[in-house]
């Protein structure tokens, strides 16, 4: 074995030594806790709530949009956090490496829909896709960043080298995101001012509206954990792929190399 | 010996280096020079060129510091340099901050030819009461600058695909730099109308952008090559 992570507890192997996949019973009740909130977002993003006084029916697109971008930033720390564990803990976990990988890719498929989504409501409010605002340009910013975090995973080396550079390029983005915001802020600033976690603590809000927004938030904080979980288990699967790839080809090299042995030897 | 003193070695190296072969001076200088001039091909307006110039000047400056990211990496790597250093017991601290400062110097010749490019070029004009502005700008700009370029450099260093990952990590990175050194030297030419006073903020932007990836970079910079 060329790592010392040759066995990650979290990946179900029956007895044979053949994978039985990543689903556990744990996953799978949560994947249907989130279809169950999924389905009850629809209900109230599209039929419960009302439709805004100035927004119109504009305003349910905001049921995916903040919830999006609120587990993209969650999922961000989540990335930040284990890659810290990783580099600065005693015993190297890959686990750690693993949970902050799938972390940031599902985190980067989030901002991705945040800004589709987004860019969608701008159209319908704003008349424009695309405003050079301080929130829309950081975000844009945060998406190329953890693109460049993702294309370093894929550089290649043994799995300790990638978790390392990995970590260290998660802990970056950290002190870049401050930066990139702080600058864009000074360039310009239009965005809507945040309504619900607003400075002063009162809620601004419809009460229904809160609520579908709300369900929203549980609904994909679900899925991501769901998400995240599987990613894991299958990084793991990778990992040990290739492991014994490895260490198939050392043996069948070895098993070159003993029968020449023995005709030399008689 | 101190970080500082190897520090400075591996920076006089690599001046040492680019003096013998001249690769800034007849490739990069003049890529630079190509990117002034097809900016205003793409652009096509005196008005428009005179208001944008210091963007397109700090633009260039971009593009041209990944390619000096590359040419400052591709002479370690070839021969396997750094891995050499490393095993001379070299701290990586002081190979980080000795290939920024040689860097940095290499930067910092481009950034006032492109301004000389732009003077004459985009018909701006160096007021006298922006000069001390405008070189701290330089200064601070191409500190971070730097920092960041080398980071990333010795990431990508050795690796398939280098060319190609070295633009999407370090672009978003150096957003920040783009956009305060920007308006800090329109500011110091007084670009539509911006006074000076408006440049010292953005001069503080830079300063922390630069402090910030100096100290990350160093501490980062072993652990990335440490391999």
């Amino acid at each position: 074995m060329t790592t010392t992570d040759s066995n990650p507890a979290s990946v179900e192997v029956d007895p044979s030594g053949r994978f039985a996949g990543t689903g556990t019973r744990g996953t799978r009740i949560l994947g249907s806790m989130t279809v169950v909130a999924m389905v009850w977002l629809v209900a109230f993003g599209l039929g419960f709530s009302p439709a805004d006084r100035d927004q119109d029916e504009a305003v349910r697109i905001m049921y995916v949009h903040v919830p999006t971008i609120w587990v993209a930033y969650m999922s961000f720390v989540v990335t930040a956090v284990a890659s810290g564990f990783y580099l600065f803990g005693r015993s190297k976990a890959l686990g750690w490496d693993r949970l902050a990988g799938a972390s940031a890719e599902i985190g980067t498929i989030f901002v991705a829909a945040t800004l589709v989504v987004g860019s969608l409501w701008g159209r319908l409010t704003w008349g424009v896709f695309w405003q050079w605002d301080a929130r829309l340009t950081t975000t844009a910013l945060l998406f190329v960043t953890y693109i460049g975090y993702l294309a370093v995973r894929r550089l290649g080396g043994s799995h300790q080298q990638r978790a390392r550079r990995s970590a260290v390029v998660g802990l970056l983005a950290v002190l870049l995101i401050p930066l990139v915001h702080w600058s864009v802020r000074l360039w310009r600033s239009l965005h809507q001012e945040a309504t619900v976690l607003d400075t002063d603590g009162d809620i601004d809000m419809d009460g229904l509206m809160l609520f579908s927004l709300f369900v929203g938030v549980v609904a994909f904080t679900l899925f991501y954990i769901w998400l995240v979980l599987h990613r894991t288990r299958v990084m793991a699967m990778e990992d040990m792929m290739d492991d014994r790839g490895l260490d198939l080809a050392l043996a069948s090299r070895r098993a070159e190399v003993v029968p020449t042995q023995k005709l030399e030897e008689n | 010996m101190s970080i500082w003193r190897v520090a400075c070695l591996v920076a006089r190296k690599d001046l040492l280096v680019e003096r013998r072969s001249r690769v800034v001076l007849n490739q990069v200088l003049p890529f630079a020079g190509v990117t002034m001039v097809i900016f205003a091909f793409a652009l096509d307006s005196d008005a428009v060129l005179e208001r944008v110039a210091p963007g397109l000047v700090w633009l260039a400056t971009m593009f041209s510091l990944l390619v000096l990211v590359q040419r400052t990496f591709a002479i370690e790597t070839d021969d396997g340099a750094l891995d050499a250093m490393r095993v001379a017991g070299v701290d990586p601290r002081a190979i980080y901050l000795g290939k920024a400062m040689g860097l940095a110097i290499e930067l910092l010749v481009l950034e006032i030819v492109l301004l000389f490019a732009a003077v004459i070029l985009y018909r701006q004009t160096v007021p006298v009461d922006g000069i001390a502005l405008l070189a701290i700008t330089l200064l601070s700009a191409t500190c971070g600058l730097a920092a960041v370029g080398t980071l990333y450099g010795g990431l990508a260093a050795g690796f398939k695909g280098r060319e190609t990952l070295l633009p999407l990590l370090t672009l978003p990175a150096v957003a920040p730099v783009l956009i305060g050194a920007t308006r800090a030297v329109e500011a110091a030419l007084g670009t539509a109308g911006a006074v000076v006073s408006d440049g010292w903020p953005w001069v503080g932007l830079l300063l922390v952008f630069a402090a910030t990836f100096g100290v990350g970079g160093s501490l980062a910079f072993g652990p990335l090559i440490d391999e």
